[in-house]
């Protein structure tokens, strides 16, 4: 099947970038886009021209790596699907299919459809753990864990942290991703101890990044391709409310990262 | 300390080194230690919990291991592992990690092959996930601590050595090309496998040999490079544009039932193929433990069915795994929570929903058992450098079981690495290295150097062309089964494939930018210099143990003959300089606790 990649290039965040048009004559059906992009940038390579810059690695859907708008949805158009599972069986033969990067203002842009998403990681070291040293742990069945409870944590946890929400909102809001973690962790009799200063500092430190407030959209939800619910967001509001009001005089803690 | 790698074993041993007061560099290629390879992994984690009250035990997990890994493994190391692998769930489940439970609180379990018992832990079809981002956490907390610093995007490629002890890295910051090194008091190299010399493989695309290969070069001594397990339960193939194999996870075999028709070229639907016309072959061949007959076993058995002609699927290589009795037995929704988001994976990729129809399954490289050879601290023949996880050679012997890879990784970096490391200082006086030592110097001038020559050559074909090449020799020459002729031609191809790639290939960009393809140019390089390892060292090995099936070396039933007499020890290689073969010696394999048998599974 013949498709055209229509993708967004740019050399650096710097640089001016455009739309340019590739046609991939050798699509089949159980080709991912990736590997169309693939393709497009073997026959650039031949041809001596710049590939196109992506991120990928696992290829399964699990690692968060690859993070694409595809016709102008986060990992395209297929719910609950990463951009490297989504399979041209997902088009029409002759089919345009615009690729652009997951840009928002916590996202910059550092090649075509690369961008920085380290603000992720600097949210979760604002608090996105349990505060436990190796050694130190008990027996793990003294701690029982309904299994209800283990399976909704585990929902929560399933984020692979590839910002699709963010780049769905239209406020560029992270609260999906918070919340996910600030549930899962909040879920489980392990994250309980630290639950209110976890809300709180993660919360802050998301500001800090400069993602945006939530709105309820719940475009995040139809964006995840693990179908993370947008309970975790009420969850995340409840603990931070909760925390704010009976908490007042925990002190915050604000991530010291050492300046590189 | 600079650790390198942020999966389960990296980040877990940059998270502990830093818990005792260490300063630690961490870095990964990827854009965050989250996307670390570990988090494909599926099934689960083995633990000698004996929760399910099965007669499970340290003895048994130490046994099944060394009898899984063909007694190539070294006894000492593996019986720490199996001894460490409960408290390994202790952390896991006190750093929040959400494991399967039973109605009353409890830690669930599951069967793996090569097991009788059930002593496998797992979050649904993302146990590795879970573990992973467990580790990351930890991670993340000693960041935040001041004790990590974290590097992503950074591609480590060469070592420094001062005075004989490994000293720091070199690295490429992926973004905008420039060269770091990052002096150390020790280096840990947690750089996973190298399955993706097979070039189609379950690894991520990214997961390179790159760190390990240069270690080598700078002296420190590989080992069993041959030993590369073949996933049984893989996707077959399917295209030639296809960038990876997907992996579904061994647990399937706990419900799924392998078969393949039993007259050759039967094109009917799996449905339509009545039971009498159905041969059941690891059920038949491994009555003890059927479906759940170890990875080396039902990988070979499965080309062998291929071989006969009794494949399916377009390609003739693929076997069916088939739910319809488990549907029956336990019902759809029960198989759906067990399995579900393999199943989805499976439709997306194939459009087949695998409880409509069979599922079309094949071997695929997955694991390196091979790697840095490590002493009982963990550290590799160059004083100061440590190797960890996959990327060592040290417990899995000629073959893993499914569920260890989790828990070696846990085990080494949470546990093993850090209170050796603080051995290993105790004991040496270091002199101070900084980045004007001569040798860090002539480390990064020797890394520009070795890119420019990259860059600077235009030949026909790109990397990836050469590297899909590359695996197609290893698939055919030193995979499933190998032969002296195999493995002689094969490794005459790669040389071949290697002056190729001296003589350069196509490339384009500057080192200056984000060059993904310089990338993988410098990874597939060091690809090749591996696969030549790999033939050689399965051409020395002159018998047959789990992964390393060596046609001259079976019975009259096919089945593999190991040689004790002869091979019952590591095969170690070391660099002996440029366009040289690789010098090989060997430690000796010497079992006091257990009598290497036949392993049975029948």
């Amino acid at each position: 099947m013949r498709v055209v990649l229509k993708v967004w290039r740019q050399e650096g965040p710097a640089s001016r970038g455009e739309f340019v048009r590739y046609p991939v004559e050798e699509g089949a059906k159980e080709m991912s886009i990736l590997e169309a992009l693939d393709v497009v940038n073997e026959r650039l390579v031949h041809l001596g021209e710049s590939p196109i810059a992506f991120d990928s690695d696992c290829r399964e859907g699990i690692c968060g790596a690859c993070g694409i708008v595809v016709n102008g949805l986060p990992h395209g158009p297929r719910a609950r699907t990463t951009a490297c599972e989504l399979r041209l069986r997902a088009f029409a033969d002759g089919d345009e299919i615009t690729l652009e990067p997951f840009v928002t203002g916590a996202f910059p842009l550092v090649r075509d459809l690369v961008v920085d998403r380290s603000a992720l990681d600097r949210v979760i070291q604002a608090g996105g753990y349990v505060s436990v040293r190796a050694g130190s742990a008990p027996e793990a069945n003294t701690l029982p864990v309904g299994k209800a409870r283990a399976e909704t944590a585990l929902d929560a946890a399933s984020c692979i942290g590839c910002g699709a929400c963010v780049a769905a909102c239209p406020n560029g809001s992270a609260a999906l991703f918070v919340g996910a973690k600030i549930a899962h962790l909040g879920r489980l009799p392990q994250g309980t101890p630290e639950a209110s200063r976890r809300a709180l500092s993660m919360v802050v430190a998301a500001d800090r990044e400069g993602f945006g407030g939530c709105t309820l959209h719940g475009e995040c939800h139809e964006a995840c391709p693990k179908g993370i619910g947008l309970d975790v967001i009420a969850f995340m509001n409840r603990a931070t409310l909760a925390a704010s009001l009976l908490d007042a005089n925990e002190p915050l803690i604000e991530p010291r990262r050492p300046r590189t | 300390m600079v650790v390198v790698g942020s999966g389960l074993a990296g980040a877990s041993a940059a998270a502990g080194l830093s818990e005792l007061g260490y300063r630690v560099t961490c870095l990964c290629f990827q854009d965050s230690p989250r996307r670390a390879h570990s988090v494909a992994a599926q099934g689960g984690i083995n633990a000698a919990k004996n929760y399910q009250n099965d007669g499970d035990g340290v003895e048994r997990l130490f046994k099944d291991t060394l009898s899984g890994g063909d007694y190539r493994s070294r006894e000492a190391n593996v019986y720490r592992l199996a001894e460490l692998s409960a408290n390994i769930i202790d952390q896991a489940v006190a750093a929040g990690v959400p494991f399967a439970r039973e109605y009353g609180g409890q830690l669930a379990n599951r069967s793996f092959g090569g097991a009788l018992v059930s002593r496998t832990f797992y979050a649904r079809g993302q146990t590795g996930q879970q573990l992973l981002l467990g580790a990351y956490q930890s991670l993340s907390k000693e960041v935040a601590a001041g004790g990590v610093t974290l590097l992503p995007r950074r591609d480590v490629l060469d070592l420094v050595v001062v005075d004989g002890r490994a000293r720091g890295v070199v690295c490429r910051d992926l973004v905008t090309g420039e060269l770091e090194a990052h002096v150390a008091d020790a280096v840990v190299l947690a750089t996973g496998g190298y399955a993706n010399a097979f070039f189609l493989s379950t690894n991520a695309r990214g997961s390179n040999a790159s760190a390990v290969v240069r270690a080598f070069r700078r002296g420190a001594a590989f080992a069993n490079p041959s030993f590369v397990q073949f996933h049984p339960t893989c996707l077959p193939v399917s295209g030639e544009h296809q960038s990876k194999l997907t992996l579904m996870s061994e647990s399937l075999r706990n419900d799924g039932r392998v078969w393949v028709p039993r007259s050759p070229g039967d094109a009917r639907l799996p449905s339509a193929i009545p039971e009498s016309e159905r041969d059941y072959y690891l059920e038949r061949l491994y009555p003890r433990y059927g479906n759940l007959a170890p990875r080396d076993l039902a990988s070979r058995a499965a080309k062998e069915v291929c071989d006969d002609g009794r494949g399916v699927g377009s390609s003739g290589r693929g076997v069916y795994l088939d739910f319809s009795e488990a549907i029956g037995r336990v019902g759809e929704a029960a198989l759906r929570e067990r399995y579900g988001n393999l199943f989805e994976m499976y439709e997306g990729i194939t459009g087949v929903d695998p409880l409509r129809d069979a599922m079309s399954i094949y071997p695929a490289a997955h694991y390196s058992m091979g790697g840095l050879w490590v002493d009982y601290d963990l550290m590799t023949t160059l004083p100061g450098l440590f190797a960890i996880g996959e990327a060592n050679f040290s417990d899995h012997g000629a073959n893993r079981l499914g569920a260890s890879a989790l828990m070696q990784a846990l085990a080494d970096g949470t546990f093993i690495v850090p209170s050796s490391v603080t051995g290993y200082l105790a004991s040496e006086r270091l002199p101070s290295v900084a980045q004007s030592t001569p040798e860090v110097q002539s480390a990064v001038d020797e890394t520009t150097a070795r890119i420019a020559r990259v860059l600077s050559r235009r030949g026909a074909r790109t990397a990836l062309e050469i590297h899909r090449e590359l695996g197609k020799i290893l698939w055919d020459g030193c995979g499933l089964s190998r032969s002296a002729s195999g493995l002689t031609s094969a490794r005459a191809a790669i040389a071949a494939l290697r002056t190729e790639f001296g003589d350069g290939i196509a490339m384009v960009g500057t080192s200056a930018e984000l060059n993904q393809e310089l990338e993988r140019a410098l990874r597939v390089a060091d690809f090749l210099e591996l696969g030549e390892l790999l033939c050689d060292d399965a051409l020395a090995r002159e018998e047959s143990c789990g992964c390393h099936f060596r046609e001259e070396h079976q019975d009259e039933d096919g089945e593999p003959v190991r040689d004790d007499e002869r091979f019952a020890e590591v095969a170690v290689f070391e660099h002996d300089g440029e366009g040289r073969p690789a010098r090989r010696s060997s430690e000796p394999l010497v079992f006091e606790n257990v009598v290497p048998g036949r392993r049975n599974y029948r």
